[in-house]
């Protein structure tokens, strides 16, 4: 799929939406994410208003409270040149569904929808679409062998495929391997892994069957919430292996001054 | 006669599909095949070249909706100088009663059908049979369920959810077969026993993929040649034609004919790919007497006026069916009526009302593979937003929903109530242990739920920050 032209975010300072899931659950994969984007120079911010993005709401069928939540991003970033987010499925919410939330006659809130689309990038489209970079110039400190799950929304909804896979096979002493049906859902999709359980279940099964078959010692993913579920599944099964956020993976190997 | 609808129980019936194992392992390997051959064959020559393809079909069948009316019309105008004689229908009783009609003015008693999925939202074949009439399918996989008393669970692959033993044991049990695995003995076996009921039909009936406005025909795809046996040989031809399988023209024809098979069965071109043109002429020795076409509504011009008319562009190729993995793990019949899969899970609600099909909107995990493979690009995981959305704005969701994203949008709308409802969930996770409560419960039945920090990211922005100032 190609990838539509967007402005240059090059030069702009980075407003870090850190998504509640990584606030709450993950904050060391926040930190990555900061000290990858630090590491290359930009400068960083938390916009400290932020809370979600409002997809729960919004993928449930709960407009009301989708716009609400969106309000309120919108005051959280009123002031960010450039978004950057650690999710394709976040991401996605705020570049093609935003836009949908609010119709012209919402008049500036509709303007805000489309001025934060634009201006909104996942992790990994940033580094390697936005700032053109795909070779960190980075080593691990040790060798490890990885597989690609592809997030579906990061996927499907921003044609983002190849931009992982890019950085990890530039990356030191990183080994890229195959993971059967990379590109099918893991069974997530927020609410639906809650109302459908027994469905999804069945879907995390295949997927937890093909990270097991994998040669990859880790998995790599760019949404914690489809990292969460796989995890789940791997942990509840005792399975040796487990999903990481790309973040995760790279900031290993920065050099070790981290703050 | 209308057709059951169950489609309130999708939970339970997709219950009973994952416990069927012969059903998970016939459904994993029928959808994980189709949508492999779909991609070899779809991008056999570029990536570029497979979605400009896509493109020019969902150009092709958008322009024909445009221009429905007009060219139902034109259509009609020129089947009828092609001989065909045409009939119009609102529903599935009115469509049912003038097939029984036709069959009765000329005397029919034995009708053979090729594969149609309009005929089983009609319920077609319980009508002809109450008015005793011997219908037999002839399509194989039709004719496997029809001896099984089932109804289809995919579009294209009927009988997808039977392995070849289970099918074995029907012709076993059914017709008699002598015991065999061998597939090819089966298949030879179905075709001696339906030969007979080709050559003894009076009439035929068929389905239409396309309905061809410039030219007056129908068009027709097939693999087996049992839908040529039904449409030339006997007396009597019907073909029963869902208003949407419009098309502009036999180029936009061309068009389709390569998407659907690619699409479907990963194959270039049907074995059988057809321009049926009405009765056989005084100077061709054979084709039938008296053909006809019945334009069915049955819904869709409702469809036509409302925000899902996209929906209609559908070719019902199964390419949705076969990516889905929600569809891969229950099968059709789970859904409960007519269509499975994410069409299925889009048109029941929009044909049979959304209050009766509530569950399936919210049988996708909005993975956007239906999108991605759909022949003619129908926006399908936008369609189930915009239901999800009904649901909710027609009071059809559970109150604990209600409430629960009432009180979520309320905590979100503050950095500071959104970090006391961490410090909650931890202190939560303390005394719960491993197992999430309330309506989150369902999520730990098969997984296990990470710790949550012991500190939030915006307490180690702000520690950090404070350390370098």
């Amino acid at each position: 799929m190609a990838l539509p032209e967007r402005e240059s975010p090059i030069g702009k300072p980075v407003s870090l939406f850190v998504t509640c899931i990584v606030d709450m659950i993950y904050p060391g994969t926040g930190m990555s994410v900061v000290d990858i984007l630090e590491h290359f120079g930009l400068t960083v911010d938390f916009p400290p208003e932020q809370t979600c993005c409002g997809q729960p709401a919004f993928n449930s069928g709960y407009r009301d409270e989708a716009r609400t939540v969106a309000k309120h991003f919108f005051k959280a970033f009123k002031n960010a040149e450039l978004v950057v987010t650690p999710s394709g499925s976040c991401a996605t919410m705020l570049r093609h569904e935003y836009p949908h939330l609010f119709t012209p006659a919402d008049g500036a809130l509709y303007d805000e929808a489309q001025r934060i689309a634009s201006i909104t990038w996942e992790f990994s489209e940033f580094l390697v679409y936005g700032l053109g970079i795909s070779d960190l110039k980075l080593s691990l400190p040790a060798p490890e062998t990885f597989a690609v799950h592809d997030a579906c929304h990061g996927l499907r909804g921003l044609g983002l495929g190849q931009a992982t896979r890019d950085l990890l096979a530039q990356l030191g002493k990183a080994e890229l391997h195959e993971l059967q049906e990379c590109e099918v859902c893991c069974g997530f999709g927020g609410l639906f892994s809650v109302k459908m359980p027994d469905i999804s279940n069945a879907m995390l099964q295949n997927k937890v069957n093909n990270i097991n078959d994998s040669p990859a010692e880790t998995i790599v993913t760019g949404d914690v919430s489809c990292l969460t579920q796989m995890n789940g599944g791997l942990s509840r099964q005792k399975s040796d292996k487990r999903v990481v956020h790309l973040a995760d993976v790279l900031a290993k190997a920065l050099p070790k001054e981290r703050s | 006669m209308t057709v059951e609808i169950q489609s309130n129980d999708f939970i339970a019936l997709a219950d009973i599909a994952l416990r069927n194992p012969d059903l998970q392992h016939a459904v994993a390997a029928g959808t994980r095949g189709g949508y492999q051959r779909r991609a070899e064959t779809m991008f056999a020559h570029s990536l570029e070249h497979g979605e400009h393809m896509r493109q020019q079909a969902a150009q092709a069948k958008r322009r024909a909706l445009r221009q429905l009316p007009d060219l139902l019309e034109t259509a009609e105008g020129n089947l009828i100088a092609n001989g065909w004689q045409v009939e119009w229908a609102e529903d599935a009783e009115e469509a049912n009663r003038l097939v029984l009609d036709i069959a009765r003015r000329h005397d029919v008693q034995t009708v053979t059908k090729s594969k149609s999925m309009l005929t089983e939202e009609l319920g077609l074949n319980h009508a002809l049979e109450a008015a005793d009439l011997r219908v037999v399918e002839t399509d194989l996989g039709e004719y496997i369920i029809q001896l099984n008393e089932e109804t289809p669970s995919h579009i294209v692959a009927p009988v997808m959810h039977k392995t070849k033993a289970e099918i074995r044991d029907i012709f076993i049990r059914e017709l008699g077969m002598e015991a065999t695995d061998d597939a090819e003995q089966m298949v030879a076996f179905a075709r001696k026993m339906l030969r007979h009921d080709f050559l003894n039909a009076d009439m035929g009936i068929s389905g239409a993929n396309f309905l061809i406005a410039e030219t007056g025909s129908i068009g027709l795809v097939m693999n087996e040649g049992n839908g040529r046996m039904c449409t030339s040989m006997p007396r009597v031809h019907i073909a029963l034609v869902g208003i949407e399988k419009i098309v502009e023209s036999v180029e936009d024809y061309v068009t389709l004919t390569q998407v659907l098979p690619s699409s479907s069965t990963g194959q270039k071109l049907t074995v059988y790919t057809n321009i049926l043109n009405g009765p056989g002429r005084a100077e061709e020795g054979d084709g039938p007497q008296h053909s006809y076409v019945i334009l069915v509504d049955n819904g869709r011009s409702e469809i036509y006026g409302s925000d899902y008319a996209e929906a209609l562009a559908c070719i019902r190729c199964g390419a949705c069916q076969n990516a889905c993995p929600v569809y891969r793990s229950t099968g059709g019949h789970a859904y409960g009526w007519v269509y499975g899969g994410p069409i299925g899970a889009v048109l029941t609600p929009l044909f049979v009302g959304l209050e009766n099909a509530q569950p399936l909107p919210q049988a996708s995990s909005l993975c956007g593979s239906c999108k991605q493979v759909c022949p003619v690009d129908i926006d399908l995981p936008r369609m189930l937003l915009d239901l999800r959305w009904e649901l909710v704005r027609d009071g059809h969701s559970k109150i604990g929903w209600d409430a629960a994203m009432k009180m979520w949008a309320i905590g979100m709308t503050s950095p500071r109530r959104f970090a006391l409802g961490g410090v909650a969930a931890r202190a939560g996770q303390h005394i719960m242990g491993d197992y999430l409560p309330g309506l989150l419960g369902n999520w730990t039945k098969h997984r296990d739920f990470p710790d949550f920090a012991p500190k939030s990211f915006r307490q180690l922005w702000k520690e950090r920050n404070n350390v370098r100032s």
